[in-house]
């Protein structure tokens, strides 16, 4: 949206963080490559053609937005006031083009009325052959919309026209409620068609019909058009030179029960190549093409492998401190503003420097050899580096160090760039004078710096797998085909869970005779072993090292395995409904038993079958949407129809959420005749029972008047409960929802692990989700597992707590504090830190009211310093 | 991004906010600091669950008592940031700036330099 320089960075979070030139804009004057210090720049680079031999291959090259320039009607690129979504996103960051400010194009007015429009390239097959749901775009356009009211100076009204919310992923039904409920946005059922510009004031109108049947009109001062997600004819070819089957929406062809893997084997997917997905699924996703790939190639594990040669750590404890100061010009970042050769000069003045030097780059190759030789030559046993942020380059100088025979907690880094010369550009003087405080810190700290140790612990290279359903034999697969034992516990008398009520995916597929299969190749596997009838009732130790105790069998007896990952799968079932009848009318029953009964019976005897959406799920007891009962309902109702073609089939629900590729089963039940009716939550159907069937009203809201089926069979759609987890969870500490699902470390970036380390989770003791979906997550567990697993030993960062015993009076205060709940008071009466448990946050160290608990690397007196560093001479 | 903030403010780094003691807030003010903030990440959003709540009462604590002994409470401050928000850090620099001036410097400093201090 704005413009870009020829010089350019892609993206703030952008990996690497490195300038590209774009082509496009680069008039070729050769000034940069002139004028770069790093001689970075190579005008004359040509593409060049690698060969590498791999054992298997990952496809995750994304997808592109939708460009709805084609859609002429929505009058994107003749209206600016009309943008796409992810161009409202750039005008929502603070690294967009308005700078976070929230301004419409056309004359950077705020605006005070904004409508998002739905299935802009999904869900159309007229228009541009997009049959598919995108998955993504119902919560990024609530997202965008509760962002644009917080940016919003003033009121802003924030409209959102959908055809459904499919707001189908974890906890996200709570997001859209809070929305509508809490932040006011409102949602109006219509699918927009058209959009005119009003000439004199750059606004747009839309006409829409509600869902009463009424044409209305509005003004808004903005749109958004809400595109999908789609595959780039590029990838087309990609795959097509790599013979990978695509459907026929260009997505990469799966099979349910093999998720992640293509039409050839040892090629792998990932990611919305292999159907439209959101971010915590890819990021799954990712880890499940990793275990599959990894399974293929487990026997190479670690072939091709380098490890590093570390000296001998040399003993500085006693030893007085000698200090190098390294500053750095990082070309001219900093050069060019700081008085580089002062600073380093000044250095040279504190106390217990014996050298300083500056550098053009300090992290480059040639100065690391330099430092080491320094290191060596002066003896130094402390080394500060002043540049830039330590969360880039602190672990590098440290390995720099290490290869020396420093202790890497000798090393200290003053950011004179991200801190000083970048936010100080327009003040040389005062950043130098900036600069050199920020060293005299740093070399005060760096006094006080002692050496640590890293504890080192091997690993128990086995799994245990908690529940045997699809997740935890996947999971349990997952391990022992890349040569980890694992271990699973049913707490039932057979494998399978849920899975054994289920008949066939809403592809066709048979679940049974997958299960069977599944269940085959889990007894059969020499590293797995299956504990039936099995109860956790104890549980100890730290990741790489647990201990569990079991009760195994219909005699109880009690087993102790060790162990260094868990995966947790306990699964979920079916909600009994409570409401319609359920239990009282034998002609009521739930989507799985009406799957049964059509598998069993057949439909030749149902003339009229009615189902019911959202039994169990987005109410007050459970908030959330059960993700599969929109499919369940679709699937049964096409089964139906395949079996008895005269038999009519009524759909009550409030949003259909047939997300991705399920959108098709969606449109093929409607053209097969499945009638859909929309019911809203505080006006539920009512069920009677009557001899000649069930009486199901409702009100259709077309008419605007109440409508009576009398059904043969009526279908409850009842959502999905977790297994009760409570016992386990306190014994295993893990944290749950309201729900009862467990709650994984991180929505996005860690999916699949819990914040318990070595503990890790799938299936729909997650939350609810298809097999497929429960296959992948589960692979994406063993993978995130086998990672762990596969280090030879597990080095634990020394930044942790210490207790001072003769000190601790035992308060428990820190017993408390702790958000991990690791210090315990010892026989001796005093608190005590178990190094392996300990995150090192520091929060007890705080908190200690005796000081009789320091943070490793970060004590009192080494924070101290810099405060008495920084204040020196003030008073 | 670069954005310009005054240079009177110096950054000391701790693995969580939560590290942050009554005592090192109140030692920085003892050697002549004229201010203080802590900047910790949102408040929900805390790595290590709830150290930048603890860190919000500590300063609270610290107020309380630089005001009781006359040096003044506002001298001190918690915000909450994410780390994507880099305009808002500068704007925080500068509001601080600007009440730590308004407020002159501390009353237990004898000579006149200006230094500001962030945790």
């Amino acid at each position: 949206m704005d413009e870009r320089k020829a010089a350019y960075i892609e993206y703030a979070q952008a990996v690497p963080l490195a300038f590209a030139i774009d082509p496009d804009t680069c008039i070729g004057c050769g000034l940069c490559e002139a004028m770069c210090l790093a001689k970075a720049i190579n005008y004359d680079d040509t593409e060049r053609r690698t060969t590498l031999s791999v054992g298997a291959l990952i496809l995750s090259p994304g997808s592109q937005g939708f460009d709805p320039s084609g859609l002429e009607l929505l009058g994107y690129g003749r209206f600016s006031n009309v943008v796409t979504s992810e161009e409202f996103e750039r005008i929502l960051s603070a690294s967009g083009p308005y700078r976070g400010h929230l301004m419409r194009p056309l004359d950077r007015e705020g605006p005070r009325r904004i409508a998002w429009i739905q299935c802009v390239g999904s869900r159309d097959v007229n228009l541009c052959g997009n049959g598919y749901c995108s998955s993504v775009c119902c919560m990024y356009a609530i997202k965008e919309a509760m962002i644009a009211k917080e940016h919003s100076h003033g009121e802003l009204d924030c409209t959102v026209f959908n055809i459904d919310m499919r707001t189908f992923g974890k906890d996200y039904e709570k997001y859209y409620q809070r929305a509508k409920d809490k932040s006011g946005v409102r949602f109006v059922k219509s699918r927009i068609h058209t959009i005119d510009e009003v000439r004199e004031t750059g606004d747009l109108s839309i006409e829409y019909v509600d869902e009463g049947g009424e044409l209305k009109r509005e003004t808004f001062n903005m749109v958004v058009l809400s595109v999908g997600l789609r595959i780039p004819d590029s990838l087309l070819d990609l795959a097509r030179r790599l013979g990978v089957e695509v459907n026929k929406y260009k997505f990469a062809a799966t099979h349910p029960f093999s998720p992640v893997s293509t039409s050839r084997p040892g090629i792998f997917v990932s990611g919305v190549f292999q159907g439209p997905k959101d971010i915590p699924t890819s990021v799954t996703e990712a880890s499940a093409a990793a275990c599959a790939a990894a399974t293929v190639l487990a026997e190479a594990r670690g072939r091709d492998a380098k490890s590093i040669e570390m000296p001998v750590e040399i003993d500085v404890a006693e030893e007085e401190p000698r200090i190098g100061v390294f500053v750095c010009n990082c070309g001219i970042n900093i050069g060019g503003v700081v008085d580089v050769p002062a600073v380093a000069e000044y250095a040279a003045t504190l106390p217990n420097v014996v050298f300083t030097d500056q550098n053009l780059f300090t992290c480059s190759q040639d100065t690391q050899d330099k430092i080491k030789e320094v290191i060596k030559e002066k003896n130094l046993n402390r080394v500060v580096v002043a540049s830039c942020s330590p969360r880039t380059h602190e672990q590098m100088f440290q390995e720099t160090l290490q290869a020396c025979g420093l202790n890497k907690y000798l090393f200290e880094m003053a950011n004179i760039r991200n801190h000083n010369s970048w936010v100080h550009g327009n003040d040389p003087e005062t950043a130098t004078n900036k600069a050199k405080d920020l060293v005299r810190m740093a070399v005060a700290r760096a006094n006080l710096l002692k050496p640590l140790k890293e504890k080192r612990i091997p690993i128990n290279r086995r799994g245990l797998v908690i529940g045997g359903g699809i997740a935890g034999m996947n999971a349990a697969l997952g391990l022992a085909d890349q040569g980890f034992e694992a271990v699973i516990v049913e707490k039932e008398a057979q494998l399978g869970g849920l899975a054994r009520e289920l008949t066939t995916t809403i592809e066709g597929e048979d679940i049974q005779a997958y299960l069977y299969e599944l269940i085959e190749k889990v007894n059969q596997h020499k590293m797995i072993q299956v504990l039936t009838e099995s109860l956790i009732v104890g549980f100890t130790g730290f990741k790489g090292n647990f201990t569990t105790e079991i009760l195994v069998g219909p005699r109880m007896y009690e087993r102790k395995i060790q162990h260094g990952v868990v995966i947790v799968a306990t699964g979920a079932n079916e909600y009994k409904p409570k409401e319609y009848l359920y239990g009282q009318d034998p002609r009521v029953m739930t989507q799985i038993e009406l799957g049964k009964r059509l598998e069993v019976k057949g439909a030749s005897d149902l003339k009229r079958v009615v189902m019911i959406q959202c039994v169990g799920s987005r109410n007050e007891e459970n908030p959330n949407c059960s993700r599969v009962c929109c499919q369940s309902a679709v699937k049964n109702a096409l089964h139906i129809k395949e079996l008895n073609p005269d038999a009519e089939v009524y759909i009550l629900y409030r949003d259909i959420r047939t997300y991705g590729l399920l959108e098709d089963y969606f449109t093929e039940a409607r053209r097969k005749g499945v009638a859909f009716f929309r019911y809203h939550v505080d006006n539920p159907p009512v069920v009677e029972s009557a001899r000649e069937g069930v009486i199901v009203t409702f009100k259709d809201h077309l008419l605007q008047r109440d409508l009576q089926v009398p059904a043969d069979l009526l279908a409850l759609s009842s959502g999905m409960v977790p297994e009760d987890t409570e016992e386990l969870a306190s014994i295993l500490k893990l944290p749950r929802n309201e729900e009862g699902y467990f709650i994984e470390a991180h929505v996005k970036l860690r999916p699949v692990d819990l914040a318990n380390e070595g503990i890790f989770l799938c299936g729909t003791a997650h939350s609810p989700k298809l097999i497929s979906e429960t296959i992948s997550q589960a692979l994406a567990a063993a993978s995130r597992a086998t990672t762990f697993l596969s280090q030879p030993e597990i080095v634990l960062s020394a930044v942790t707590a210490n207790v001072d015993q003769d000190r601790c009076a035992a308060c428990l205060i820190c017993v408390r504090a702790c958000p991990y709940d690791v210090p315990r008071v010892n026989e001796k009466g005093a608190s005590e830190i178990d190094e392996a448990l300990c995150h090192g946050c520091g929060i007890c160290a705080a908190e200690c009211p005796a000081k009789a608990i320091q943070l490793n690397w970060y004590e009192d007196e080494q924070v101290l310093s810099k405060v008495e560093a920084l204040l020196e001479g003030v008073l | 991004m670069r954005i310009q903030y005054p240079e009177n403010i110096k950054i000391i780094g701790v693995p969580c906010t939560g590290k942050v003691d009554v005592l090192h807030l109140l030692r920085a003010f003892e050697k002549g600091a004229d201010g203080v903030y802590v900047v910790g990440c949102l408040e929900g959003d805390c790595r290590f669950n709830s150290g930048n709540l603890r860190a919000r009462k500590r300063v609270e604590q610290a107020q309380h008592i630089l005001e009781s002994i006359g040096v003044g409470g506002e001298r001190v401050q918690m915000y909450n940031l994410s780390s994507g928000e880099g305009p808002r850090f500068a704007e925080i620099a500068v509001e601080m700036t600007e009440k730590i001036r308004k407020m002159g410097p501390n009353p237990i400093k004898i000579s006149k330099e200006k230094n500001g201090c962030m945790i």
